[in-house]
């Protein structure tokens, strides 16, 4: 397979970017997205071109490191699947793809289509949590939760952080993001103690880092590598109101 | 140089309350004198950065990926051990110690792996306490499964993303302490030396991944939590980013590397289809459970797998182990896997895989319990390779996927070097020369929230703090060596590109180090390293500038690290004249083609000290002593 590809280049923060051009040759249907780009990066280096930057790791779908947004849709527009695990196989032959990074001002671009997601940690860091020393810990089976409750939570619990919901929302809201750590630790018992101070704290920094509010588009949802329900941002909602009326 | 372990003595069951007794402890008032770095934040890195911020320590913490969420520890599937016997199947935390030593083919320490059994439990308590959505049965109660090597259900999950939970739990916990001011965090900063102060650890250099700016750090001792060197081979199922760097310049410092030819090939992997394929991605082994493993009796059998009838097909690990079958450890089912293929019966387009099969499970329990179970695998498989497993059986083939060897360590987790400790899939000591599924997660932990924060208080209390600064000339030579090495690295100016040398070094060690290993490839290889790293400083191609983010230049740094490392691991696998675990040598087998133990010989860790570059490091011997397990022959049969 061929294709045109136009990707986002940019030196730093500081400096301006823009499209650049660039054919990617003799591809499998079976790689992925990265390893295509891999192979445009071996030739542009053997060309002496700077090769295009991207956050990635584990390529199997679950670190949430890459990104980019593939003809205009976060992680390319596969349901339920992220840059890294999409396959090649998804194009046509001969097809124009233009990538570029996640945009939202709380995500500044460091090079090419690697932005700074730090704000996302911010916001763990706010309230994230269950406050469980090391140590103190009853016997894990002393609290039985029921198997529904706990299959909730972990839909919740799936988010691996990427930011595709923000990349998607055009409010650049990271309230899927978000609501899915409310969600998960709201429904389970270890998470009661503080409900109600990690609600106010996660959604105080959220809008400190200059994340935009959910206006119900749910790009986010349609969007999700881990396909997170978007009924996790209503949950959010009633738990704040809850919150900041008590 | 004599090793001492410093395990303690007395009866087995008694050596980690003894030793904690025996301890020193920091008074609580004085921990907030203490800094200590811990690099890497997967497992072992968040939680024992989070424990010992709890605990009232200063914490500097640092990572190379941007978040510490990005661990390559969030991508273990299948699960973790621990013997709480809540299925009442006669588990124990004996019956777990010995399993382990045993998997492990009696080549580690016997009080590590005791005490790994033992703390095991208060893991799981912790877990639950943060939130992890573990597997529940109806009744609420937790969840097991059963898992590779073990025939109890022993094996806590959160589907197939237990890894993801339990790093999620300590990245909150280290969040949480981030918030509060304990903990420093240093994402995007890649360590690239050790600092000794009067033979002390007292510091490292890193590289601010975003800036390039070189960095001193001091503290009053360093934790290294920076995983497995499995991208040795290249393809693995390990993130890109893994690498043997942190360890390898602490080794250059005079760490001892132990085992390091110890590294485990996981049975379960989609197979590898093209050149281009930057890393094999695992299908956790809890499939085996409910799926079967075969290949066709006859060679060249290119029939699709429905149209070869069961008379004809071979399910070899149920012929060969009948008691474990499909869940023989992890080892021996890679090895047959490879057996059958070298046999000419493998199956897919490279002859390169077996099938792992789950029509007779799916006709037993029913698409939706196979659905709830590992829905999530089946949808990556399906991605993958465009295949659906409900449909037609999996096609799996080994990887390299986790590396017992490391850093040596004494029981207290403290390398050589005084005040350097090294925890987690960086170390070298619980598993031995094979890892049981589902025990990574658990020794992780168990070194960062329940081991670490104790031994680490003996080495604070008996130097005290020191407060040590950067300006000291220790630091200004160690800041100097990592900048030269960068700019040479830059200076060579040559054709050919970090990633084909990489892929060149990661294709020698797959085929002379990989599965199986024999004395003339091991020599082989050593030459072939040598040609091909001298190759490396005179053709490597690096790109950019060093004063901006440039992943060329962190690869460059990396792959040469691998360079140097890979001809170690091949000294350490031509010494080691037996075969044992996941080290198979082709010399030393059984009439039947099992691995056959020098118990007499090599009953020892093999640790390894620099002693210059290109030179053959020098072998260092920790006998290992067994009072209370007879070591047996591994039979799964």
């Amino acid at each position: 397979m061929n294709f045109t590809l136009r990707v986002w280049r940019q030196k730093n923060a500081r400096e301006k970017g823009c499209l650049e051009t660039y054919q990617a040759r003799d591809i499998s249907e079976d790689m992925s997205f990265l390893e295509m780009l891999d192979v445009v990066n071996e030739n542009l280096v053997k060309d002496g071109i700077e090769p295009i930057h991207f956050d990635h790791d584990c390529r199997e779908g679950i670190c949430g490191a890459c990104s980019l947004v593939i003809n205009g849709i976060p992680h390319g527009g596969k349901k339920g699947c992220t840059t890294c695990e999409l396959r090649m196989r998804n194009f046509a032959d001969g097809d124009t793809i233009t990538v570029e990074p996640f945009r939202a001002g709380a995500f500044p671009v460091i090079k090419d289509l690697m932005v700074d997601r730090s704000a996302l940690d911010r916001i763990m860091q706010a309230g994230g949590f269950v406050s469980a020393n090391t140590g103190g810990a009853p016997d894990a089976n002393a609290l039985p939760i029921k198997k529904d409750t706990v299959e909730s939570a972990m839909d919740a619990a799936a988010c691996i952080g990427c930011g595709a919901c923000v990349a998607a929302c055009k409010n650049a809201s990271a309230m899927l993001f978000v609501s899915a750590k409310v969600s998960h630790l709201a429904q389970l018992p270890q998470g009661q103690v503080e409900r109600v101070e990690r609600v106010r704290k996660m959604v105080a920094r959220m809008d400190f880092e200059g994340f935009g509010n959910c206006t119900n588009y749910y790009e986010c949802e349609a969007v999700c590598p881990k396909e997170i329900s978007v009924k996790n941002i209503a949950r959010m909602n009633r738990e704040f109101l809850k919150a900041i009326t008590k | 140089m004599k090793l001492d372990s410093k395990t303690p003595s007395g009866p087995l069951a008694d050596k980690w309350d003894n030793h904690r007794f025996s301890i020193k402890l920091v008074n609580p008032a004085n921990k907030r004198k203490f800094t200590a770095i811990v690099v890497g934040t997967g497992l072992a890195g968040a939680s024992a950065a989070a424990s010992l911020a709890e605990l009232g320590y200063n914490v500097k913490a640092f990572c190379f990926q941007d978040s510490p969420r990005r661990a390559h520890s969030i991508g273990a599937q299948g699960g973790i051990n621990a013997a709480k016997n809540y299925q009442n199947d006669g588990d124990s935390i004996w019956r777990l110690f010995y399993d382990t030593i045993k998997g492990g083919d009696f080549r580690s320490r016997e009080a590590n792996t005791y005490r790994l059994a033992q703390v095991s439990n208060n893991i799981i308590d912790q877990c639950v306490a943060q939130g992890i959505p573990f597997a529940r049965d109806y009744g609420g109660l937790l969840a097991n499964r059963s898992f590779g090597g073990a025939q109890v259900s022993r094996t806590f999950y959160a589907r197939g993303q237990t890894g993801q939970q339990l790093l999620l739990g300590a990245y909150s916990a280290l969040q949480r302490q981030i918030g509060l001011g304990k903990v420093k965090m240093f994402p995007r900063t890649e360590m690239l030396d050790l600092v000794l102060v009067d033979g002390h650890a007292k510091g490292i250099i890193v590289r601010n991944l975003v800036t390039g700016e070189i960095e001193r750090h001091a503290a009053d001792a360093v934790v290294l939590g920076t995983g497995g060197y499995g991208r040795v081979f290249n393809l693995s199922t390990m993130g890109l980013g893994c690498n043997v760097t942190a360890a390898y310049r602490a080794y250059k410092r005079g760490a001892l590397f132990a085992n390091p030819c110890f590294t485990q090939i996981h049975p379960t992997c989609i197979p590898h289809t093209g050149d281009y394929q930057s890393k094999l991605t695992l299908m956790s082994e809890s499939l085996r459970n409910d799926g079967r493993i075969w290949v066709p009796k006859n060679k060249g059998d290119k029939r699709a797998p429905h149209d070869i009838p069961e008379n004809e097909r071979d399910y070899y690990l149920e012929r060969k182990y009948p008691s474990f079958g499909n869940l023989a450890p992890r080892d021996i089912s890679s090895r047959s896997a490879k057996e059958v293929c070298d046999d000419g019966r493998g199956v897919g387009p490279t002859g390169y895989g077996v099938y792992l099969d789950f029509s007779e499970a799916i006709g037993r329990l029913g698409q939706q319990v196979i659905r709830e179970k590992y829905g999530n695998l089946f949808e990556m498989y399906k991605l993958i390779t465009d295949e659906d497993p409900y449909e037609v059986p999996m096609r799996i083939y080994p990887a390299s996927h986790y590396t017992m060897g490391g850093l040596w360590v004494d029981y207290n987790l403290m390398s050589n070097i005084p005040g350097l400790h090294v925890i987690g899939e960086a170390n070298f000591s619980d598993h031995g020369a094979n890892r049981l599924g589902a025990s990574a997660l658990m020794q992780g932990l168990a070194d960062g929230y329940f081991i670490l924060p104790y031994t680490i208080g003996d080495y604070f209390a008996r130097v005290g703090a020191q407060n040590i600064n950067t300006d000291r000339p220790e630091f200004g030579a160690a800041e100097e060596s990592v900048r030269s090495r960068i700019e040479r690295l830059f200076a060579v100016k040559g054709k050919r590109t970090v990633e084909s040398f990489h892929k060149a070094l990661g294709l020698i060690m797959w085929e002379k180090a990989g599965l199986a290993r024999n004395d003339a490839g091991l020599k082989e290889a050593i030459s072939h390293i040598a040609a091909l790293r001298e190759e490396f400083w005179q053709d490597a191609k690096v790109l950019g500038d060093n004063n901006e983010m440039n992943q060329t230049i962190e690869r460059a740094g990396r792959v040469a690290d691998f360079l140097e490392f890979a001809e170690m691991f091949c000294y350490d696998a031509l010494n080691r004249e037996e075969s044992c675990g996941a080290h198979f040598r082709e010399e030393y087998q059984t009439e039947e083609g099992e691995a056959l133990r020098n118990d007499k010989k090599f009953a020892y860790v093999a640790a390894w000290e620099y002693t210059g570059d290109g030179v053959k490091p020098e072998l260092h011997k920790e006998e290992l002593t067994f009072e209370n397990v007879e070591l047996t022959t591994r039979s799964y049969k």
